[in-house]
């Protein structure tokens, strides 16, 4: 590069081209990266709170069946943040020894209606003791595993806890085919058996218990 | 044939020969023509559009093209009414979770010409991807995709992918049962995909739920972030289309170059 001094490597105009380019993309970069993080943070980042939602006395809910329950499962959406949950009594029978360590107690089953094979809502039926879904022929059986169709995973449940004589609904959790807890719920299609935990991490933008 | 006599002309009408020395008189006709053209004129001296629309127009078109070619345009047609109809459906449309379903219930019901122009954005977004794919097919099996003409390909497939984020953004609008259902499904599927898939899921839905502002980010997708990419690309898409022109179907022979026909060598 001929220069106008002896050794000179870099040009004045070389030089100015550059530096106007740089400051170009600096000025770029100023509009679109809050622009985009605008975008993302929120939605990625953003922890909503967690809320318990009073469903009814325990007594309403025997532990041979379901009782379904309608919550809200978004705060501020009207109709469309609604769910219904299926809520029974904890039945050693069933459940197995129950475990000691989950937040409230455990007390109560309340099984998601929100398939594990893409999202569609699930209905409990009496008469099969099996929860089936519309979509695609997902079945579920009384526990919430699953014994037909394309769902990877059971169920996801909720936390229950007893408190001023009311069963309350708390955050949703996810459990893989062991019945194993999975705080940060995952999406439905994510299995989370062997390497699925790993594939399908958990994310920031779930309700987090104390 | 004996020719018919003509009826009488009053003289007033008839035309009258120019008196010696009097200038051909300017016809209103002719003045128009003129006043066109002086002004198509004062805008090509400063801009030399016409060079460009020259270039565009007047190409040269290989032996054999046919009905097949017109695909492509006529994909573009159906882009520009959806912007067009999709534009004035905005006026009208509610993108929130609790206005979202009446205002499109309105527009279908009430307003003058709503159902109407709501039918041809919906209708014309199932003839847009239709078109799509039958001009890539004809792209494919004419083989005009090849050299150098790959970058065009590319160019379409990142068209045909916003005209599937285009379809998918817009069936959440109406905002009706088989809309939210489906945007559910999707945004699964989206969140299936190992490692980055849960956060994409996020992203699109923002947030680990179908809540209050999934449906405004669909709207805003759909109306202002994907129709501005697409534009821009059919622009390039064109620009390429202009430069390398178009090719011959495969069953036209090429002419043998005559150099190197034996008898003539």
């Amino acid at each position: 590069m001929p220069g106008s001094f002896e050794g000179e490597t870099v040009t004045r105009r070389r030089a100015m081209g550059l530096a106007v380019q740089v400051g170009g993309g600096i000025a770029v970069a100023t509009f679109t990266l809050p622009a985009l993080g605008f975008a993302i943070g929120s939605a990625l980042f953003e922890r909503p709170p967690v809320t318990w939602e009073a469903i009814g006395p325990p007594d309403e809910f025997p532990d041979d069946t379901y009782v379904p329950k309608v919550i809200t499962n978004v705060q501020g959406i009207g109709e469309v943040g609604k769910t219904t949950v299926y809520v029974r009594a904890y039945n050693q029978d069933i459940d197995g020894a129950k475990d000691s360590s989950i937040p409230g107690g455990g007390d109560f089953i309340a099984l998601s209606t929100r398939c594990m094979h893409l999202g569609c809502p699930v209905r409990y039926v009496e008469a099969s003791e099996r929860f089936i879904c519309p979509c695609h022929g997902g079945v579920y059986d009384f526990t919430g595993s699953v014994s037909g169709g394309p769902p990877v995973r059971p169920l996801d449940r909720f936390y229950t806890r007893v408190e001023n004589g009311q069963v309350e609904i708390g955050p949703r959790f996810s459990v893989n085919s062991e019945f194993e807890r999975f705080p940060s719920y995952r999406d439905p299609g994510q299995d989370l058996d062997g390497v699925g935990q790993y594939l399908y991490p958990g994310r920031f933008s779930t309700p987090k218990l104390d | 044939m004996p020719k018919l006599p003509l009826p009488p002309i009053p003289n007033s009408l008839l035309p009258r020969p120019r008196r010696p020395g009097e200038a051909e008189k300017v016809k209103p006709l002719d003045q128009a023509k003129e006043a066109g053209i002086h002004a198509a004129d004062w805008v090509d001296e400063r801009t030399s559009l016409s060079a460009g629309l020259r270039w565009v127009m007047f190409r040269k078109v290989p032996k054999g093209t046919n009905w097949f070619y017109t695909l492509g345009s006529a994909t573009m047609f159906a882009f520009l009414s959806q912007a067009v109809t999709g534009v004035f459906l905005a006026m009208y449309y509610t993108p929130s979770v609790t206005d979202a379903y009446e205002s499109t219930r309105r527009i279908t019901n009430e307003i003058f010409l709503g159902e109407f122009v709501r039918g041809m954005h919906k209708w014309g977004s199932t003839m847009m991807v239709i078109l799509i794919f039958l001009h890539m097919g004809r792209v494919f099996f004419f083989g005009a995709y090849k050299y150098p003409r790959e970058l065009n390909w590319i160019i379409g497939f990142v068209l045909l992918i916003l005209t599937f984020v285009m379809a998918l953004t817009g069936y959440l609008l109406p905002f009706d049962q088989r809309s939210y259902w489906a945007t559910i499904v999707a945004a699964n599927i989206t969140a299936s995909g190992p490692i980055v898939g849960p956060f994409l899921g996020d992203f699109l839905r923002g947030g680990a739920e179908f809540g209050a502002t999934t449906l405004s980010r669909f709207y805003s997708i759909h109306m202002l972030l994907v129709p501005g990419l697409i534009a821009a690309l059919i622009g390039a898409h064109i620009y390429l289309v202009t430069r390398l022109g178009t090719t011959a179907p495969p069953w036209m022979k090429v002419p043998e170059d005559e150099k190197l026909v034996e008898d003539q060598v």
